[in-house]
């Protein structure tokens, strides 16, 4: 944890204790909203780091904003040394609540495997033609696997497969490049608690043996609390960053939201955040339930899409 | 295509439309076959809309599409047997809804994912088989397109007193079955709490969808039975949400349209499936419209409300 | 020594050799693109795109021009547009039913308009030929074009092969990782209206799922490797194209289309079978 200030003359310096991630005053604005602003943070290498917050705040959409697929309002942000969206090689990303089709008849091998020539132009040729550096690939691949302890299931259609085999496998996707960043977007939320401590220690065992930064948006921090460096809570005003000793406690988390908070201790150490506000919904939302009003509405067993608020109204 | 120089004689071409409507009609309905073509008109009509309602409450659209292909092979099938078509529409159509209906996660609505492979493969092959039969019956376009595209020429008297029987009694069926079916379509957890026979109601609604669309399909054919299964419940339902109500305009819709186009079809050369499809889609956009001119002006109302301070 | 022989001679036809290898290639590029097709969730898109195959082709011959403009430019128009449109307008059940049937009845306008100009009953046959396909009657010219964009198809596929399937299993993280997802989403598009057209003059309009989405289902009950259903999507559609014609040569019966849609649902059929039966039970496809 390095506090060496830039210089500003070099907006992008490329020093090895140089913070990985950092956020200057960055504000986001989405569709005339905004979401967040004043927001300085840093993560500094091999950080295992947390982005907490109340739902709706713009965990997310800070995730996006570092990996190039948002553009800050105001502000400046620096990923590895550059501007986000560069090094993509670099960084590896789990987006958010991604579960497959259970029909989806791909295996899990072939989802890692992905990860690494994804994006190479052609297909692939059957084993007898490869050349030597793609058979090293593949035993990449089959090395990342083992280090998520996914072997055993690699094989299986994915979409058979259970939340936390399925969480093993994107990660093993994620970091088959050996990336030196690792964003995971609340990989935990979809699973039971067993699972949840599991992959959370496997995420801390991938970060140390591997020296990868990870940084992961949470709701809970709980699972991860007795792993993290660092912690970045979002509040209305801006966020805070320090250690979970430094960010999550009474006093801070007040300031942050400007209205009491409380944190509470059990006896096995579990913490709970109470009275965070939840931002408003959006707009969208209640164009949805308008129309429902208006026409004969059937909550009948038969699937019917259910759209999430940042759609265009659906007419029934 | 059969046209109607065939059927009547070279002598006796339909003068076209003159500017009394009444000499037309009559003129019309001096024909055997077109008093048969409005009486089976009517009573499809009839049949299909107040079904077809139900089927756009409870969002079984597809379902009848997919019954609807089905029942091709069926009606090709019994001609090459020599069989009564209407009998092939019948028995396969029902026979297809039965199976749909016992089938407990079977998609009523469009089918996502996987599913989607399985039904278009039935689907393809249905007609294709259709394809066979008609072939080796050697009736070829003729056949062909009044199966698929339908055709109000040549319906006999049976056939005539077969769809009214088959339509009371699917009219029947529904009348009793009515109310706990509405209740079942809006909401079928609480009527399942409330004792109502969910599950056994879905299938004989299933089989009375089976009848609707073989009787839509002696019609409007095979591929065009939404012009009148579909497009009047769904254009009335736009309209109001009373159910009483939007069922009446479906109905009245629906036979109003099928007479226009047999009208309409009896004096050109264009087929009757393609004017009711026409004139089913015009009516289902003119509905769409007032709609959203309705929303738009009541919306516009409210924000008027709130501007001026006042509760809306 | 029979059956060589009846092929041998068989293969002396020149119609015959035409359906062979145009038949051959736009099976195999069906296959190709069915896969994906299957693997997107767009198999609803060659539904709607063989509604307005048929209207296309016959609004293209009541104009009196060749029936493969209307046919290209319908399909790949409609295809474009409903990736435009996207995902989000195409919820409604009943929409989508009434507009393919105002679509499909505007298509039994246009064939009636053509029935009537040609009184010829042999020019009449093309309205039965869109519809069911005919893959006896093709000149050298027709085949050559046909082949030629077949290949096009395929190699573009093959191209195309990975960042398109890492886009359709993965986009959010295919696109952080600076794949092109929206503008692969829209060649794909492109080569499914190019497909469809194709398709259509070998099986028709009605069947064009029998090809596109077919085979690709047959072959992702087979296996979950993707590559190897890939490549046995376009294997399927090949087999059943040709044993198809075979078939329909030796019972002359038998229409051409019905003869490839009975194997290929044959195959389908056999697929399901072996995976409810034969694979082994934790890799077997959910019911």
């Amino acid at each position: 944890m390095d506090d060496t200030p830039t210089p500003e003359s070099s907006r992008y310096p490329a020093r090895d204790h140089e913070p990985i991630v950092r956020f200057r005053d960055a504000c986001v604005e989405i569709n005339g909203r905004t979401i967040w602003r004043d927001v300085d943070l840093e993560i500094a290498p091999g950080d295992f780091a947390a982005i907490l917050g109340p739902n709706g705040v713009g965990k997310s959409t800070l995730v996006k904003v570092a990996l190039g697929l948002l553009e800050l309002h105001f502000g400046l942000v620096t990923v590895l040394g550059g501007p986000p969206g560069e090094q993509r090689q670099q960084i590896g990303y789990l987006p958010q609540r991604r579960s497959f089709d259970p029909s989806l008849r791909v295996r899990g091998i072939d989802i890692v495997r992905l990860g690494l020539d994804g994006g190479h132009w052609g297909i692939p040729l059957p084993k007898q033609f490869l050349r030597a550096t793609t058979r090293d690939r593949q035993r990449r691949v089959d090395e990342v696997i083992a280090l998520v302890g996914a072997t055993e299931f690699a094989e299986r259609p994915i979409g058979q497969l259970s939340g936390g085999e399925q969480q093993r496998l994107l990660i093993a996707q994620a970091l088959v490049q050996r990336p030196r960043l690792l964003f995971l977007d609340e990989p935990l939320d979809s699973l039971d608690l067993p699972n949840q401590s599991a992959i959370a220690a496997l995420i801390h065992h991938i970060s140390a043996t591997e020296g990868v930064t990870v940084v992961m948006v949470a709701h809970d921090v709980n699972p991860i609390l007795p792993y993290l460096d660092r912690v970045i809570y979002i509040g209305p005003g801006g966020a805070v960053s320090g250690t979970p000793r430094e960010v999550i406690t009474t006093e801070t988390l007040t300031r942050l939201f400007k209205t009491p908070i409380e944190v509470l201790s059990t006896s096995d150490h579990r913490l709970f955040v109470v009275g965070q506000p939840e931002p408003p919904a959006f707009h969208s939302d209640r164009h949805v339930h308008e129309t429902h009003d208006h026409h004969l509405h059937q909550h009948s067993s038969d699937q019917r899409d259910v759209a999430p608020p940042h759609q265009h109204r659906v007419v029934p | 295509m059969i046209g109607l120089i065939d059927v009547l004689g070279p002598h006796h071409v339909p003068s076209g439309l003159s500017t009394n409507i009444i000499s037309d009609i009559s003129q019309l309905l001096t024909y055997h076959f077109m008093v048969n073509a409005f009486a089976a008109g009517t009573i499809v009509a009839i049949g299909a809309s107040v079904i077809g309602w139900f089927m756009v409450l409870r969002r079984q659209t597809f379902a009848g599409h997919t019954l609807a292909v089905i029942g091709f092979p069926g009606a090709a099938g019994a001609a090459l047997l020599g069989a009564s078509i209407t009998l092939g529409y019948f028995a396969t159509c029902v026979a297809g809804a039965i199976v749909i209906g016992l089938i407990p996660r079977s998609p009523s609505g469009r089918p996502r994912g996987s599913e989607s492979a399985l039904i278009g493969t039935l689907q393809a092959f249905a007609l294709a088989c259709g394809v066979l039969f008609v072939s080796l019956y050697r009736g070829f376009l003729d056949q062909l397109t009044s199966l698929l595209f339908g055709g109000f020429l040549g319906i006999t008297n049976t056939q005539v007193v077969t769809l009214a029987l088959v339509c009371l009694v699917a009219v029947c069926a529904l009348a009793i079955i009515g109310r706990p079916l509405f209740f079942a379509s809006i909401d079928p957890d609480v009527a399942l709490a409330r004792g109502v026979p969910v599950r056994t109601l879905s299938l004989i609604f299933m089989i009375l969808v089976g009848l609707a669309v073989a009787e839509a399909s002696q019609i409007t054919g095979s591929l065009l039975v939404f012009a009148l299964l579909v497009m009047p419940g769904a254009a009335a339902q736009r309209l109001t949400n009373s159910a009483r109500y939007s069922l009446m305009i479906s109905l009245a819709s629906a036979i109003a349209m099928t007479w226009c186009a047999l009208g309409a079809a009896y004096y050109s050369i264009y087929p009757v499936g393609f004017y009711l499809t026409t004139f089913g889609f015009a009516l289902y956009l003119l509905a769409l419209a007032i709609e959203w001119m309705n929303n738009t002006r009541s919306s516009r109302s409210r924000a008027r409300l709130r501007g001026s301070g006042m509760r809306a | 020594m029979q059956p060589l022989v009846g092929i041998s001679n068989m293969l002396l036809l020149p119609f015959m050799v035409h359906a062979f290898v145009a038949g051959g290639v736009i099976a195999l590029a069906s296959g190709l693109v069915g896969y994906f097709l299957v693997l997107r969730n767009q198999v609803f898109t060659g539904d709607a795109l063989s509604h307005v195959a048929f209207t296309g082709a016959l609004g293209a011959l009541a104009l009196g021009i060749d029936l493969r403009y209307g046919l290209y430019l319908g399909c790949v128009g409609v295809a474009l547009l409903m990736g435009f449109v996207g995902r989000r307008a195409v919820v409604d059940d009943v929409v989508i039913g009434n507009v393919f049937s105002f679509v499909l009845g505007i298509g039994v306008f246009f064939l009636a308009i053509y029935a009537t100009q040609s009184q010829a009953s042999t020019n009449a046959t093309a309205g039965v030929n869109v519809l069911f396909g005919s893959m006896f009657g093709l000149s050298f010219s027709q085949t050559m074009l046909d082949i030629v964009i077949g290949l096009v198809v395929i190699a573009a596929v093959m191209a195309l092969g990975r960042p398109l399937l890492f886009s359709s299993i993965d986009p959010a993280v295919a696109e952080a990782r600076g794949l092109p997802v929206r503008a692969l989403g829209m060649c794909f598009l492109l080569l499914v209206g190019v497909t469809a057209g194709e398709a259509t003059q070998a099986v028709g309009a009605l069947l064009l799922l029998g090809l596109l989405a077919t085979p690709a289902g047959a072959a992702q009950l087979l296996t979950s490797r993707p590559w190897l259903a890939l490549f046995l999507s376009a294997a399927i559609a090949l087999v059943s194209v040709w044993s198809g014609l075979v078939l329909s040569y030796a019972f002359p019966n038998l229409p051409v289309s019905f003869s490839i849609l009975a194997l290929v649902t044959v195959i389908y059929c056999v697929s399901w079978g072996v995976a409810l039966f034969v694979t082994p039970r934790h890799r077997r496809p959910e019911f």
